[in-house]
């Protein structure tokens, strides 16, 4: 490795992380800003270039002149958990029949079934969220938490059985017929040999799962009015006219922190290892 | 406890893989089920174990019929060729799984996994993962937690295929000890290999394009294969199978001159017909005997084959020792007529030579 190329390598990854990594440092100085420290231009160092506050993060847990994200927070917490496991459960169940027996709809065999369920996220949410209006309208359910936690069942479904069909058909079905030769009812050898062996698809699906359903804004703004508001929809309302940039930054940080404590408490599941070894 | 099989047919996507097999597989003795690939050995099976259904024919097995029952409850265990193992389960687990989940006490569990694999010489591996192991270590494990179910079926699908040439033997060598253990079991093992068929073997079955075309004790099936495609498959290297004719008590091979048939041969009548003859029963000479072209030759080691082209006709002759024959090479080669097999024009044996120390 010339020394050249070293420099180049640590130069690109360096620019390219502060390119990722700035507009957070930018928001987590922001938070600590008031209007002073806001209108003078960009400011970087505490202390030095501008006075640090906590009156930003004080606005957000219930301040004067603020909003109060704890319960939005709980509001998000709950449809994210709930979705995702749904899904997950079904999700695995689909992916699992579809990984290994075969089906037939018509004309659309396995590989076009699991084709059809991400097709439903091609189409833009626009098109689904008036009729997610209307069903949840006839079912009493708008402008409720089971309500959001069906639509987002719904969204979260097709990409938890699309990214497990993939990690089954990796797994050779010779463990399950070894599992089921050993004794286990079919649903057995899934549960014992088929889904411990599959922690990081499963972990994959539920990270995917926890970032659209957390994430998810449009179908909560639109199915939700005055009871129930999830964070997005919080953070977003903080938008007016002259925005409070310190409250809006606290908000924003707040909103992203359990999805990066979930990546970084995740990660350690995702090797693929341990499949390593089922099969010569 | 006799497994009983009448008529079992299967085909998948037009392609037949098993037709008509007809068997009674005795407990406490050893199957072997030697075919070449795709000859049906592994849909034979799979069908056994209940994974594959069969579109006729039945199987029972003391006096249940078999194909009613569902894989889990079949009482059969399976090694296959792979190393099919649990990943997520260390050594231990691994064997002791099955039995887990057929309710046995802890201790009981604690017992024959410890025991099965002991005898699979794993005793110091219980607690290392699956992935952790050698190829040869990972089948052990497999065959040990087979082992130790001691089920009515057991199943091995060349279970040494994937592994090299010096552990290939050497675990077959422990198989005849290990399978002596399994007591009133049905063992059924296939392989493509004659040696592992013969060792292993109480009786063999010879299984060709879904048929079953002969089954036998080893001895029976080496000494008078039933049809020229048996000779082929039973003998490693393949029998020499060479077309001729029989005029009055003379045997003409393919268009070479005509001599007199052997004393063992003589009751065959005119016409058409096939012989047979092993590689070993070739030889080179230097003075005499039929001409040949050399068109590849192979040096195991303690001997060598020679590969000849005479009249037209391929054939392998096994020496013993390294000899210096190269490519291209005409030799003389002579055949001990006293040796060969006669089959009719379409393939049945008619007669063969008399067993005098033959193998």
């Amino acid at each position: 490795m010339s020394r050249a190329y070293l420099t180049f390598k640590y130069a690109f990854i360096a620019v390219w992380a502060s390119f990722v990594a700035g507009p957070f440092v930018w928001a987590l100085t922001t938070s600590f800003k008031d209007a002073n420290g806001v209108q003078g231009g960009a400011t970087y160092l505490p202390w030095v270039d501008y006075k640090p506050t906590t009156r930003g993060w004080q606005d957000i847990f219930g301040g004067e002149g603020g909003v109060n994200v704890i319960q939005p927070f709980l509001n998000s917490l709950q449809i994210t958990v709930l979705a995702s496991a749904i899904s997950l459960v079904l999700g695995s169940l689909a992916a699992y029949g579809l990984s290994r027996y075969t089906y037939r709809i018509g004309r659309m065999k396995n590989a076009d079934i699991v084709f059809f369920f991400v097709s439903q996220r091609i189409m833009p949410p626009i098109v689904l969220v008036i009729p997610f209006f209307f069903l949840l309208q006839f079912a009493g359910l708008l402008d409720s938490i089971p309500g959001l936690v069906i639509v987002t069942v719904a969204l979260l479904l097709p990409i938890a059985v699309w990214v497990m069909v993939d990690f089954f058909n990796n797994i050779p079905r010779e463990i399950d017929e070894m599992a089921m030769l050993d004794g286990c009812h079919p649903f057995a050898a899934f549960v014992r040999t088929i889904l411990p062996n599959s922690l990081p698809g499963i972990t994959v699906a539920a990270m995917f799962c926890a970032v659209f359903g957390w994430n998810d804004f449009f179908f909560a703004f639109r199915l939700t009015f005055t009871e129930v508001q999830t964070l997005p929809q919080a953070v977003v309302a903080l938008n007016s006219s002259i925005p409070p940039w310190w409250t809006l930054s606290a908000a924003s940080l707040f909103g992203i922190s359990p999805l990066v404590l979930l990546a970084v408490w995740v990660e350690r599941y995702l090797s693929r290892g341990n499949l390593a070894g089922a099969v010569r | 406890m006799t497994l009983t099989a009448r008529g079992l047919t299967l085909s998948v996507e037009g392609v037949d893989h098993l037709r008509d097999i007809t068997l009674d597989l005795r407990p406490g003795r050893i199957y072997t089920v030697i075919g070449r690939t795709l000859a049906g050995k592994s849909s034979l099976l799979r069908v056994l174990a209940g994974l594959q259904r069969v579109d006729a024919g039945t199987l029972t097995q003391d006096g249940t019929d078999l194909l009613q029952v569902p894989v889990w409850r079949r009482d059969t265990a399976m090694v296959y060729q792979q190393f099919i193992n649990y990943p997520h389960l260390n050594v231990f687990d691994n064997v002791a799984f099955p039995l887990r989940r057929a309710k046995l006490s802890g201790e009981q569990v604690r017992l024959r996994a410890t025991e099965s694999l002991a005898k699979v010489g794993l005793s110091d591996f219980h607690a290392r993962k699956p992935s952790q192991l050698s190829g040869g270590q990972q089948q052990r494990v497999a065959l040990a937690r087979a082992l130790a179910r001691r089920c009515k079926t057991l199943l091995l699908d060349e279970p040494l295929v994937n592994l090299d040439y010096k552990l290939r033997e050497q675990l077959r060598e422990e198989f005849r000890e290990l399978f002596s253990g399994v007591g009133d079991s049905v063992v059924v093992y296939t392989t493509t290999e004659t040696t592992e068929a013969m060792m292993l073997g109480d009786e063999v079955i010879v299984m060709h394009e879904g048929r079953i075309v002969q089954t036998g004790t080893p001895a029976e099936v080496f000494d008078a294969p039933a049809t020229t495609t048996v000779a082929q498959i039973i003998n490693e290297p393949p029998m020499n199978i060479i077309p001729g004719t029989v005029t009055g008590g003379r045997m003409r091979l393919n268009d070479l001159g005509a001599v007199d048939l052997p004393a063992h041969l003589a009751g065959l009548p005119d016409g058409p017909c096939q012989f047979g003859l092993r590689a070993t029963d070739l030889s080179l000479s230097s003075s005499e005997g039929l001409r040949g072209d050399v068109t590849f030759v192979e040096i195991s080691g303690s001997e060598t084959f020679v590969h000849v082209v005479i009249a037209d006709i391929p054939m392998v002759v096994q020496l013993e020792g390294i000899h210096d024959v190269s490519l291209g090479d005409a030799v003389l080669v002579t055949i001990r007529s006293d040796r060969l097999f006669a089959f009719s024009a379409q393939g049945d044996l008619l007669v063969a030579p008399s067993e005098q120390g033959g193998r």
